[in-house]
């Protein structure tokens, strides 16, 4: 009983000190809060595929009753926004090149005549495919415009489909977005603090001051990780509330859950920080070969695009990437509301690579020679 | 060249930095010198005397904020790169691109300073010759042991006869062969080409090379003149006490130095003890502290004017390490004659260099035993291993009964370790540093509170202050405060001395001794010789083998004349004669 | 001084510079083989074309009407149906992540469609809300197809009824590959990252070690310092570019339209905004850690979310947009797109290249006045 109140005592004085050490000075703590409030707040308006604001130059060579009113249905979205008006096929070019205008429609003298007649009436869209998800939504939304503008005609189709979407009723891309920032934002920092946490104590000559005393690894590895654990958490928690209230997406699932599927995700990062960490001679090192990892766990998570879109070996390759299932967790329990059934399967893999970094950094502690 | 003897003329220079507290802190204060052309001139000081700073200044690295320098005839405020253009700069750490190698590196600094090829390849034949590294030239200059990089560094700024040349602090951390070769250097360019020379050091044997001698003090002038000149402050007060039979020359000297009223200072020399008389006492009270030792009048060195120059500046002396055991080893030994430390044929080898090479000795309990050696003669590596931080490739290691290395964590708990360069967490304060430090021990609760506030007290350390920024002497303190926080058996301390003045040196070794008095076993690393008069028994390192093991009279005697020989001379005696011996196995071979 | 002295003083420190690059393998490894894998990575494994999106068929009425209505399904390259029987079944697996969307055919489908208001419920998952976006599009489509093949099979001939009919082409990327326009932007992150991972090391690392005291007290001057510094890393950049144009070429067939010589004009002139950044942040920092990380939150994270990369910056706010047009970064992220796609568009060519212009000369001179051979 003895020993262990004394293990545990050591033990905690190892986590003070790593604490005191990151949190002391107020510039470090700045470093380690306000790049996740300020990312937070930038991607939340950033990265959106969501159209809001499409530009369109209008070539109108019918000038009609039926083209007048398509386009004030077009008009009246508040995404399309007509910046030109031109006369001549030629000027098409200068607005699409210059990026002036996303889409031009022409309207062919015909049109109107077309209609009347009770024929089909071509409709022209010229789109810049520069950004062709964009443009492929753009095009999507006029194709909408368009149909209902058929249904006015009296043409209803005889079949109308209904849209409902789950769990994203308006299918925002910032409801994507968002919970997937809540493990990725604070991946990016955990890790870093995790791989300079020995890193550090190695180049100021530290470590050895460690070594000889009597912490064995296993103390030395709890009481490194904790505390970058505990720091993710809190950056994953600001980085939530930041979600829940200024961006006021709707939480549908558990919030032990939650914690519970970002502890797992925040002891692999760390794992895996630390074996950086512990392979690393210099801090130099250690930021190194973070970002040489960081950069494709990012790409092949998930965050950006979906991982069923890439092919398949790059698919297997994501088994072994921790922040896939992170931010899986993370979206499933945020917005789908999961149960631990449903996302028990996330947590295989962050166990794995927690069980296997953990140890190995802990072995390498001692035995990385210099 | 006008100016014609002057080459810096400084007046009413002052510097100030902002401190840690926000308050300012005038590093340079008000100083007034002329240093003439042609010849060495030494600044000596403590540690934060300002040295440094005045040299950056004089090398047009920092801004004046009030007063004029001008060097070479020209103002260094109004056009530092005009300076820059004629002057060699060496600053403490001199900065060698570690990654590339010693010729790449001559090379990049002779372009920079347009050197002429036909002139180059003469200057660098002789910088290579004179510094001993003509071998070496492909090796990368990060691979270098410490005293050679300092040598590189030396042959970089010297790639060229410059007007004036500025070495700061050159010889900290390097051995004393090197040192002597630095020297070599530099007294042949002063003797050839009449170079004009500033040298900053703490070495007092350095200074009194030089033709003139400023004596700095937080940022002031203390004294300045020829050091035949500074000397004579001491004159008749300087003396020799010889130890009775038996009696180690460092009680004497303890007992010495503890008394500032009657002594200004004391050091163990050749198994005796010189030491400096305060003025104002009386024979009868000096007879007292000597009881029956007998004294003889020596003369009095550049040192000595030192000492008393600084005592007199120092209101209150570091008397705060006092003589009461720091530390007293919890475990009573069962066998008090077992020696503590056992190492046998111990070899480790780095691919097929041979780092340490079947070295074996013993340490008895309260032995205080120092490792000297050349840089990279492998005695941080011996010591790393003895601590357990390095596995040995073979043979046999016993640190109290046991191999640190595979010991269990416990074992490690009754060793404290201060290593070369400052290892504590520079951005906690001192009192969270000696916490956490008691608290890794297992101390906690009313006793790890005790402990800290003695140590807080022992050492004189302001709890609150950032460990990170404390001048170099108190760090100092704080790395020896934390390495005994839990009253260890054996304290490692490797070079805990380097790169700190004469005074804090004399503190740090008063709390050596009598940690050895209350039976702590003392393993320490050093570069000042006449450190080695402290401890019972030394080896001398190089290449990895023991060249000489034993008192440090067994082993002046080893190298040559019994006595006359002071430390510094019989090291470079023994270590040349075991290179000469081995190069003849070699060539025999 | 001499303009000779200023020469032999460059090359010597730029062969320094060189040999210090090359002998430090994690920066060859940031430099050259970093690039290779993002070029493979965003190449193949970022796209947002779904293929093969699982929509779960529930027929509740099984009439050959109702079958027929919902053939198309089986037609659509993208979509890769599957049949459940009940709704419960369905939305079992969309919750266990099976499928992306539920076609539902009513059991009244049949008799509603001879009414003429037949209904088809399209149930998707809104997580992923562009996947979701995109399978409604290819739904719709393929729905489509049956009454095409229908009005065919009538005749091209006038129906009787008007309709408006949406023919669409789209510019510069007829098939709508997102790779077309990941990959250009491709380019502009890597340049980004060498500026942000390698130059901003370089002054802090020499601050750090203490080499600049040393080189400060030599005839050196700032500026020396600063192109020394920048030219090895302009090798590496064009090796870089070098990739990026063949891989974009050979491996994933992206058009280039623009002549290729004004593509390699901007990217070096973005690749010395990016590096001046980069040296610029060491210089100020004075310390290695803090210049990455600031390299990494000003320059590479904007890059790549707020550069316009794969976020349009029409959707948003506006003072989003007004941030990213400080970033050097935004206006190459364009003009590379365009002159991958659209071709030489010389107005914005010419304001672009201004821009970086600009944005490289004031870097590189505040870094050298940040190096103005000063310790304090």
């Amino acid at each position: 009983m003895q020993r262990a109140i004394d293990y545990l005592a050591r033990t905690l004085a190892l986590i003070r000190k790593e604490l005191l050490a990151l949190l002391k000075d107020p510039s470090s703590r700045t470093l380690l809060f306000a790049p996740a409030v300020l990312q937070a707040l930038l991607f939340g308006y950033g990265a959106t595929y969501d159209l809001t604001h499409v530009p369109y130059a209008v070539l109108d060579q019918s000038r009609g009753a039926a083209s007048t009113d398509l386009l004030a249905r077009l008009d009246g979205t508040g995404v399309f926004k007509r910046v030109a008006t031109l006369t001549t096929s030629s000027q098409i070019a200068e607005m699409i090149d210059g990026g002036d205008a996303l889409l031009v429609i022409g309207i062919p003298s015909d049109f109107e005549a077309r209609l009347a007649s009770g024929r089909q009436a071509p409709l022209q869209v010229i789109l810049d495919g520069r950004n062709s998800s964009t443009a492929g939504s753009a095009s999507g939304y006029v194709s909408s415009i368009v149909a209902s503008y058929n249904q006015s005609l009296g043409n209803t189709s005889s079949i109308t489909v209904v849209r409902r979407a789950w769990f994203n009723p308006n299918l925002e891309s910032r409801w994507n977005m968002m919970p997937a920032l809540i493990a990725s934002l604070s991946m990016l920092q955990t890790l870093l603090l995790a791989a300079l946490s020995v890193a550090r104590e190695r180049e100021q000559g530290t470590f050895d001051q460690l070594l000889v005393t009597p912490f064995t690894p296993l103390q030395i590895l709890i009481g490194k990780a904790l505390p970058s654990i505990l720091l993710g958490l809190v950056q994953s928690t600001i980085i939530f509330l930041i979600i829940l209230f200024w961006f006021q997406i709707p939480m549908n699932g558990s919030v032990w859950l939650l914690y519970l599927g970002l502890f797992m995700f925040t002891v692999a990062a760390v794992g895996i920080g630390l074996s950086i960490s512990a392979v690393s001679l210099t801090m130099q090192q250690a930021m190194l070969y973070t970002f040489i990892l960081v950069m494709p766990l990012m790409l092949l998570s998930g965050l950006l695009t979906p991982v069923r879109n890439m092919p398949a070996i790059l698919q297997l390759a994501t088994y072994v990437n921790p922040l896939r299932f992170g931010i899986d967790l993370v979206r499933r329990v945020y917005l789908e509301g999961a149960g631990f059934g449903d996302v028990a399967f996330d947590f295989v893999p962050l166990l794995i690579v927690a069980a296997l970094t953990l140890p190995l950094a802990a072995w390498l502690f001692r035995h990385r020679l210099n | 060249m006008n100016g014609a003897e002057i080459t810096v003329s400084v007046e009413a220079l002052r510097k100030t930095f902002e401190a840690p507290d926000g308050g300012a802190v005038a590093a340079v204060d008000g100083i007034s010198m002329t240093v003439r052309a042609g010849e060495l001139t030494a600044l000596v000081g403590p540690d934060g005397a300002g040295k440094t700073t005045l040299m950056r200044m004089i090398a047009g690295l920092l801004k004046i904020d009030a007063g004029s320098l001008r060097v070479l005839g020209l103002d260094v405020a109004a056009d530092p790169q005009s300076v820059q253009d004629r002057i060699s700069y060496m600053p403490q750490r001199f900065g060698l691109y570690e990654d590339l190698s010693v010729q790449e590196n001559l090379d990049l600094y002779a372009d920079l300073h347009g050197v002429p090829q036909q002139e180059r390849r003469d200057r660098f034949a002789r910088m290579l010759e004179m510094t001993d590294m003509a071998r070496f030239t492909e090796r990368p200059a990060g691979k270098l042991s410490g005293g050679m990089k300092q040598k590189l560094g030396l042959a970089c700024t010297l790639v060229r006869s410059p007007d004036l040349l500025l070495l700061d602090e050159p010889s900290v951390g390097v051995d004393p062969l090197s040192r002597r070769d630095l020297w070599k250097i530099v007294q042949q360019l002063v003797d050839e080409e009449h170079l004009s020379v500033i040298v900053s050091t703490a070495y007092m044997d350095e200074a009194e090379r030089c033709a003139q001698v400023f004596v700095m003090n937080r940022g002031r002038l203390l004294a300045e003149g020829a050091p035949e000149t500074l000397r004579t402050r001491a004159q008749g007060l300087t003396f020799t006490a010889t130890p009775s039979e038996g009696m180690p020359a460092r009680e004497l000297q303890a007992r010495l130095i503890d008394a500032p009223d009657r002594i200004i200072d004391a050091v163990p020399s050749g198994g005796s003890v010189r030491f400096i008389r305060q003025p104002e006492t009386d024979d009868a009270r000096l007879r007292d502290l000597l009881h029956d030792a007998p004294i003889e009048p020596r003369p009095e060195e550049l040192e000595d004017a030192f000492m008393m120059l600084l005592r007199q500046e120092e209101a209150e002396v570091a008397t705060a390490l006092t003589d009461q055991p720091a530390s007293e080893p919890a475990s009573a030994q069962a066998d008090q004659d077992k020696p503590v430390i056992v190492v046998r044929d111990l070899v480790r080898k780095f691919g097929d260099f041979t780092a340490v090479a079947s070295t074996s000795f013993d340490v008895a309990r309260g032995e205080i035993f120092g490792l000297l050696g050349p840089n990279g003669a492998g005695k941080t590596t011996t010591f790393r291993m003895l601590c357990g931080l390095l596995p040995a490739t073979s043979g046999h290691l016993e640190v109290a009964g046991l191999n640190l290395r595979t010991a269990r964590a416990a074992a490690r708990g009754r060793i404290g370790y201060v290593s070369q360069k400052f290892a504590l967490y520079g951005n906690l304060s001192v009192r969270e540093n000696l916490e956490f430090f008691g608290g890794a021990y297992g101390l906690r609760g009313k006793r790890l509170k005790t402990r800290v506030a003695a140590s807080l007290e022992q050492f004189g350390l302001d709890p609150s202050a950032q460990s990170g920024i404390l001048p170099a002497g108190y760090k100092q303190r704080l790395a020896m405060a934390t390495g005994l926080i839990h009253q260890p058996d054996i304290l490692f301390l490797d070079e805990p001395t380097s790169g700190i003045d004469p005074l804090a040196r004399r503190a740090f070794w008063r709390t050596i001794t009598a940690l050895a008095g209350g039976g702590v076993t003392i393993i320490i690393t050093t570069h000042f010789m006449e450190e080695a008069e402290y401890c019972d028994r030394i080896a001398i390192q190089d290449a990895g083998r023991v060249l000489a093991l034993g008192t440090p009279r067994d082993v002046r005697q080893q190298a040559g004349d019994a006595g006359v020989m002071d430390m510094n001379s019989a090291f470079i005696a023994i270590v040349e004669q075991g290179r000469a011996k081995h190069d003849a196995k070699e060539a025999a071979a | 001084m001499s303009a000779s002295g200023f020469a032999t003083r460059l090359i010597a420190l730029t062969r320094k510079e060189t040999r210090q690059m090359l002998r430090d393998r994690s920066n060859l490894i940031v430099g050259l083989l970093l690039p290779v894998v993002l070029i493979l990575l965003f190449g193949y494994g970022l796209s947002f074309d779904v293929k093969d999106a699982r929509v779960t068929v529930v027929l509740e009425d099984s009439s050959p009407t109702a079958r027929n209505a919902v053939a198309g399904m089986r037609g659509s390259p993208y979509l890769a149906p599957a049949w459940a029987t009940s709704m419960a079944e369905a939305e079992q697996m969309i919750r266990a992540g099976q499928t992306d969307a539920i076609l539902r055919v009513p059991g009244d489908f049949s008799r509603r469609l001879a009414a003429g208001d037949a209904q088809l419920q399209l149930l998707l998952n809104g997580v992923d809300s562009n996947t979701a976006a995109t399978i409604e599009g290819y739904v719709s489509g393929a729905l489509a197809i049956p009454a095409q093949q229908q009005a065919d099979r009538a005749g091209n001939k006038p129906s009787g009824v008007a309709s408006v009919v949406v023919v669409q082409r789209m510019w510069f990327n007829e098939a709508g590959e997102s790779t077309w326009y990941l990959v250009p932007g491709l380019v502009v992150l890597v340049m980004t990252l060498i500026g942000a991972f390698l130059t901003s090391l370089l002054v802090a690392r020499e601050w750090e070690r203490g080499t600049l005291e040393s080189l400060f007290v030599t005839p050196v001057r700032p500026l020396e310092l600063v192109l020394a510094k920048l030219a090895p890393y302009i090798v590496i950049g064009a090796i870089d570019l070098a990739m990026c144009l063949l891989a974009a070429r050979y491996l994933f067939d992206v058009p280039m339209r623009g002549s290729l010589w004004v593509i390699i004009l901007a990217s070096l002139l973005y690749l010395m905004v990016s590096l001046g950044l980069g040296l610029f942040i060491s210089a100020t920092t004075r310390n290695q850690f803090a210049a990455s990380q600031m390299a990494l939150l000003t320059s590479f994270m904007p890059a790549m979310m707020l550069s316009g990369f794969v976020f349009d910056l029409r959707n948003v706010p506006v003072v989003i947009q007004v941030v990213s047009k400080v970033l050097p970064a935004t206006h190459f992220m364009g003009l590379i797109k365009t002159l991958f796609m659209a071709g030489d568009y010389w107005p914005d060519i010419l304001r672009d290249c201004a821009i970086l212009a600009l944005y490289a000369v004031v870097l590189i001179a505040a870094t050298r006045r940040s190096l103005k051979k000063k310790l304090d």
